[in-house]
């Protein structure tokens, strides 16, 4: 069991991610920064890269290849969700919403390690510590955000494709996107979070050779 | 057209089920790790300290790793009590955008499970099993330095002192302060050793360009394509080599508007983050492809005939050098007029698998987007056939007008002449003269009267000694990374051959394991250097020692000052400087050769940790085009030459004099493809540096070694996701899972170099090291390597 630390909120707001997955190059220096932040070992992930690839090649009758092959990433932590699976289907309450900032935790002196949160989120956001035998996830950096400092894979990204903010403000900004192929249905959750979709999300599209 | 779908393409509906499982196959190569042992799980957890960001009381060191990585980026050391507890990078409030420093990539951010890895070596050892088994026994440094200081004398007088070589090393070779120029002093003092010239990484490109240019440098600044309109890479992938500050301008050009192309067999990372179109060819059909897009532009006069009349050489008959014979021009190349054979997109179709209308309307495109930048890496290079096709490149480059002008690029090598770096330590004259190129050191090894002048040998007319002592400092060159591994270690095996091995590194590296002597090197956070950068990036950073060393881990300085005095050369080795003195010495003589510069002193640099070379942005060649009569160009006609009569004068059909398609060995044209139907190429996976944090648990984590092969190919051989496949041919096998990918074409396998060769008791390699396949195959001008080139059978294990 680890001792649980408890933050005062950050934001009076709810917060949210933006992702941009048209220039997200799957480098994945937001993933390993998050495990050398929180110390997870190989296997524990709190943010996590999926890569969607699609298209295929076809002989052009010549001896050549017509091809339409896509490819983009999706970097997926825990969207902080409105209406969080995990939470609703914690049978201790150690997994909460909180007031004002909206960031899902783990309280880690109730939680029992059943792992019904993580079977019921669709997004694979909660992950057993098997050391502690609890559930563990992304807190949003929330001890770094209480000194001021962003969550550490906004604050890694090379190429800026991860933002952090109240979740209107980022749909002001980068519009309402919250799902695009590759994602589950934002109507389960309600997830805090704002994509930019790669080309290749868009559907027919055919924009090589 | 309706496409099937590939393995990792959502339902056949269309939609996504709400489901997680779902989600998780769409990954489902990120979630399964064949690779990531139980011991390498464990040695994880136990490596880690585990501070909570809110308890620490710390200290952030800005720094960079110092091996040869490419980007320099800014690491931030979080240290409490003499330990690193975290990582972080620059923020944007520190970013200078005339010279953007990199936030740190994926290799950055797991620095602390390379530097805290279990496995590190720690203690001298001295090998006792037969050599390359792996067994060592500890001894003492004194020991160690006495032994070393014993061979290098007895090796050098027995022999003669070219019978002494050091090794490619990547691993220390990327600071101002790196052992391998340590160890070189020490030798040059001593005697001397055998040098060796070429890169492994650009020597074909970088001996190719000047026949065009006069020079190699013809790369521009990033910053002079801020308002290009279309950009053609030409396999490069600054995204996962990482390449200077690359990304940061691409990003920003992207966002203004400019339109990518990216021309590569895979779609890489890089495509995936720019490219507005993709266009894979076969591997080493570069030239038909450039061919041709030379051809359309020709023929549909798309030329810049006025840049061409007043620039080049060997454009057309009536701009030929003198004593060459008629037909031997680009225009009667390009037509056919010489061999019969008109280089239409069609000729250039069937060999390159890129549809004629895809090379025609790419050839449009370049030449009617004024300016257009056509900027080659360094993957096609490391070819057979690499050092013509770096040469098309800048032949496109100049009929298109496109060199000297802001926006353009002038193909080739690449390198930019108006970067700037430390004033280095000022190296002892070598009493050996001859020189070999690093391809020759096996036959060196083996017999060196086969090294002769027309074999790559510079500076003699033959080699007196073969080699006989071989120091390998974090080189993981000596094995792992040079082509044809089964050939190379039955050189090394034999003790007989090179009498006596030193390897210095962090890990028991598959080269390491080839040692006699084994030392335990420090990591960058373990020692004092400073870092510059590769590319385009013009800046340096201190490195500094920022933790003790464990165990008996010394940097190689240590190790070779205490071997310098038993040989009776310290005070001239050392100059009475230890470490942090030298680095000190280097900025110190740094600011006295660049006064304009106002560079801090060090002092002040361990307060600023870096100094920006800021300089107006550089369009390569921009004085030779607009006054050309002030400035020719330095090749023997004073102008761009087409048609090189230095190549031609060679009389080699390897070497033409244009830079046209010639089918290379073991390429898609060669018979042996009847036996091994399938082209191997290897890629800078984004999660090590060559083979450097190869053993990084995160970073396996992050990409686990597999053979991509297309879905077409795969089928055709009954492969299915998930299995495990032999990858073959006469040199070696390696057996790895394979990922069937849309993102390789059909014909051409792919792999990420670097793994660490990992032979089982059959010599089947376990690891996915491509090098037990590749060959070693020197290219026709610089005497350089193919790593690239090599024809392969792929089957279910």
């Amino acid at each position: 069991m680890t001792n649980f630390v408890e933050f005062k909120p950050v934001s009076d707001k709810q917060l949210g991610f933006f992702i941009d997955s048209s220039l997200c190059s799957s480098c994945k220096a937001c993933q390993v920064a998050c495990k050398d932040k929180n110390d997870l070992e190989v296997g524990r992930r709190f943010r996590r890269i999926y890569s969607l690839t699609g298209g295929g090649f076809i002989d052009n009758g010549s001896g050549a290849y017509q091809n339409n092959v896509y490819s983009y990433n999706l970097s997926i932590a825990c969207n902080h969700c409105d209406d969080p699976a995990c939470v609703k289907n914690c049978p201790t309450t150690a997994m909460h919403k909180r007031e004002g900032d909206g960031i899902v935790r783990v309280n880690t002196d109730k939680c029992i390690g059943c792992g019904y949160c993580s079977w019921s989120c669709p997004y694979g956001a909660p992950q057993m510590n098997k050391q502690t035998g609890q559930m563990s996830k992304c807190d949003f950096c929330v001890d770094l955000q209480a000194q001021g400092e962003p969550p550490v894979c906004v604050a890694t990204c090379p190429l800026g494709a991860i933002k952090f903010g109240p979740i209107e403000e980022l749909r002001k900004q980068y519009g309402v996107l919250s799902e695009v192929r590759g994602l589950p249905s934002s109507a389960i959750t309600k997830p805090n979070l704002v994509i930019k979709a790669h080309s290749g999300a868009e559907e027919g599209v055919t924009n090589h050779a | 057209m309706k496409y099937k779908p590939n393995e990792t393409r959502e339902s056949e509906k269309g939609d996504f089920t709400v489901n997680r499982r779902r989600l998780l196959q769409a990954g489902g190569a990120l979630i399964a790790l064949p690779f990531i042992s139980s011991k390498i799980a464990n040695a994880t957890s136990k490596a880690l300290v585990s501070p909570s960001v809110a308890r620490r009381e710390e200290r952030i060191v800005q720094t960079c790793s110092t091996f040869d990585c490419g980007g320099k980026c800014d690491v931030r050391v979080h240290l409490s009590q003499g330990t690193v507890t975290r990582i972080s990078t620059r923020p944007d409030s520190a970013l200078d955008e005339q010279m953007p420093v990199m936030r740190a990539c994926v290799r950055g951010r797991a620095y602390r499970q390379f530097v805290y890895h279990p496995n590190r070596l720690k203690y001298p050892m001295l090998r006792v099993g037969k050599r390359g088994e792996g067994k060592f026994k500890r001894i003492s440094w004194d020991e160690a330095t006495t032994l070393i200081a014993e061979q290098m004398k007895r090796i050098g007088d027995t022999y003669g002192p070219a019978a002494r070589f050091a090794h490619v090393a990547t691993g220390v070779s990327g600071g101002s302060f790196s052992g391998d120029k340590m160890l070189k002093r020490l030798l040059n003092l001593t005697g001397g050793y055998l040098g060796y010239y070429h890169s492994v990484s650009m020597g074909n490109t970088a001996a190719a360009t000047p026949y065009t240019y006069g020079v190699a440098a013809s790369g521009s600044s990033l910053d002079t394509l801020s308002e290009t309109k279309l950009v053609i890479l030409w396999g490069h992938n600054p995204t996962e080599t990482i390449f200077g500050h690359t990304n940061y301008f691409y990003k920003k050009m992207k966002e203004n508007g400019t339109r990518f192309i990216v021309v590569d067999p895979r779609y890489s990372d890089t495509a995936t983050s720019y490219a507005d179109q993709w266009i894979p060819l076969l591997p080493t059909t570069d030239n038909a492809m450039m061919d041709a897009m030379m051809y359309v532009i020709v023929t549909e006069n798309l030329h810049d005939k006025a840049f061409i009349e007043r620039h080049t050489l060997g454009f057309d008959e009536q701009n030929m050098p003198e004593g060459v014979p008629a037909n031997e021009s680009l225009v009667a190349y390009l037509t056919g007029v010489k061999d019969g054979v008109v280089k239409t997109p069609e000729w250039a179709e069937k060999i390159t698998k890129v549809p004629a209308q895809t090379i025609r309307q790419l050839a449009r495109d370049y030449a009617t987007t004024k300016p257009a930048a056509l900027i080659q890496g360094w993957g096609p290079q490391r070819h057979i056939c690499g050092e013509r096709t770096a040469r098309a490149s800048t032949l496109l480059a100049t009929i298109t007008g496109n060199v000297g002008v802001k926006g353009g690029w002038a193909g080739g090598y690449g390198g930019i002449a108006s970067r700037k770096f430390m004033t280095g330590i000022v190296q002892p004259q070598n009493p050996v003269k001859a020189t070999i190129s690093i391809m020759n050191w096996m036959q060196a090894v083996e017999d060196a009267s086969k090294v002769r002048p027309e074999d790559g040998l510079k500076n003699a007319d033959k080699l007196d000694t073969n080699i006989k002592m071989i120091f390998s400092l974090a080189g993981n060159y000596l094995a792992n990374q040079n082509p044809d591994i089964n050939k190379t270690i039955k050189l090394l095996e034999d003790e007989s051959k090179v009498e006596f091995i030193v390897a210095s590194d962090l890990f028991l590296t598959p080269s390491a394991k080839y040692a006699d002597l084994l030392l335990p090197e420090t990591s960058f956070m373990e020692r004092w250097n400073i870092g510059e950068t590769w590319g385009t990036g013009s800046y340096f950073m201190l490195s500094e020692k920022v933790i003790e060393p464990d165990f008996e881990r010394r940097s190689d300085y240590e190790w070779l000052r205490e071997v310098a005095a038993k040989m009776g050369v310290e005070a001239a080795f050392s100059e009475g400087r230890d470490e942090k003195q030298w680095v000190e010495y280097i900025v110190e003589q740094t600011r006295v050769t660049r006064p304009e510069e106002n560079l801090p002193t060090f002092e002040q640099l361990q307060v600023q940790r870096q100094h920006l070379f800021k300089s107006a942005p550089h369009v390569a060649f921009e004085k030779n085009i607009t006054d050309p009569q002030n400035n020719p160009f330095t090749t023997p006609s004073g102008k761009i030459e087409i048609f090189s009569k230095r190549l031609y004068d060679m009389q080699n059909p390897e070497i033409p004099a244009l830079s046209h398609y010639v089918p290379a060995t073991e390429g898609p044209e060669d018979k042996l493809i009847e036996k091994y139907p399938l082209q191997l190429i290897t890629w800078k996976g984004k999660h090590r540096a060559n083979s450097t944090q190869y053993a990084n648990p995160w970073l396996q984590e992050v990409e686990p070694q597999t053979l991509w092969i297309n879905p077409q190919d795969a089928k055709n051989r009954q492969i299915v996701q998930g299995d495990e496949v032999q990858i073959y041919n006469d040199r070696g096998v390696s057996r790895v899972p394979v990922e069937i990918t849309s993102r390789i074409m059909p014909g051409v396998v792919a792999m990420r170099s670097g793994a660490w060769w990992n032979p089982d008791k059959d010599g089947v390699d376990r690891g996915g090291c491509a090098n037990v396949l590749t060959s070693t195959r020197m290219t026709a001008l610089a005497k350089g390597n193919s790593h690239q080139t090599l024809l392969v059978e792929v089957k279910k294990a």
